[in-house]
């Protein structure tokens, strides 16, 4: 059984980032839509893409939270990705593989997606 | 909802949405039984016993505004789908539990899908909450407490991604474990 004490090594290893990027005050916000209808469209599956993407990138100056519904249904799962000193851009109809390449693009290479993109929600 | 882990991500969100800062979640699985039993109990605000009763009619729910959503009634009818039901019980100020339950063997009982996915994805969204979960097949249990986690970690927030990660490979493979091996956790 995996177990706990395994812990130790994620924390020695997390640490390291997060001194590194100690000073960066500014973040970047990812936020997720989790209101019933962003999980049954499969936010959850984006959620654990941009983590995951973020962990291979070591990028741990990302913050990400959730949003609720704000009755967009059919454009779910969204994903909004909010820049210091940028509006906000929220892409729409996002999968995991979209998800990721949000990741790559516009956080790490800062170029908006735009044809994922509804402006000005 | 295609998962039963799916309907426990929403219920577990109405219970953070009603202000709960622990949440339990326990799944069992027993075959001699034919069962498999969700319960989900939160310290939250709580409901009355008229809303408690109402938060299961999607009728009465999609007419307010009130953040319980649509989430139990879509479990409600999962379960009765499945040979099984849903009970609600709560009181103003003393939180609320959801207790879902389902005929195992029923031909139309959605699979559980990836309980690893949906505790991870809440840990990173709600690092400040403590999240218990518990998980019995057939008397084998395993058992996850985030505070646990929390004091191992001193400075490092739960929520890193890499702390994540390692969350959902240790359920993942827990549950195979007390699953007996068996494939299907994701
Ligand atoms: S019910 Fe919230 S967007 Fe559909």
């Amino acid at each position: 059984m995996k177990s706990i004490e395994e812990l130790e090594k994620i924390r020695e290893q997390a640490r390291e980032l997060i001194n590194l990027r100690k000073e960066n005050e500014n973040k970047t916000r990812i936020v997720v839509g989790m209101g019933t209808c962003g999980i049954s469209a499969g936010a959850r599956q984006v959620l654990l893409a941009i983590l995951d993407e973020l962990k291979k990138r070591n990028i741990s100056d990302v913050i990400v939270t959730e949003t609720g519904c704000i009755g967009m249904c059919r454009f779910e799962p969204l994903v909004d990705v909010i820049k210091p000193n940028q509006p906000k851009v929220t892409y729409v109809n996002v999968d995991a593989d979209k998800a990721r390449q949000i990741v790559a693009r516009h956080i790490v290479n800062n170029q908006v997606i735009d044809e994922w993109v509804i402006p000005n929600i | 909802m295609k998962e039963l882990s799916l309907h426990v991500m929403d219920i577990v969100e109405n219970s953070l949405n009603a202000g709960a800062t622990v949440v339990e979640i326990k799944i069992v699985e027993d075959s001699k039984k034919d069962l498999l039993a969700i319960e989900i109990r939160d310290n939250g605000m709580g409901m009355d016993e008229e809303t408690a009763k109402k938060a299961l009619d999607p009728f009465f729910t999609s007419r307010t505004t009130r953040k319980v959503g649509l989430g139990l009634p879509l479990l409600a009818q999962a379960a009765k789908t499945a040979g099984g039901d849903v009970t609600v019980h709560s009181r103003p100020g003393e939180g609320t539990v959801v207790k879902a339950w389902f005929k195992k063997s029923h031909i139309d009982l959605q699979p559980l899908g990836n309980m690893a996915g949906t505790v991870a994805s809440l840990v990173a969204l709600h690092p400040d909450v403590d999240f218990i979960y518990r998980h019995v097949i057939d008397g084998r249990l395993f058992r996850f407490h985030l505070r646990e986690i929390r004091k191992r970690l001193q400075d490092v927030p739960v929520n890193n991604p890499l702390v994540v990660d390692w969350i959902r490979k240790f359920i993942s493979d827990n549950l195979k474990e007390i699953n007996g091996g068996a494939e299907g956790w994701g």
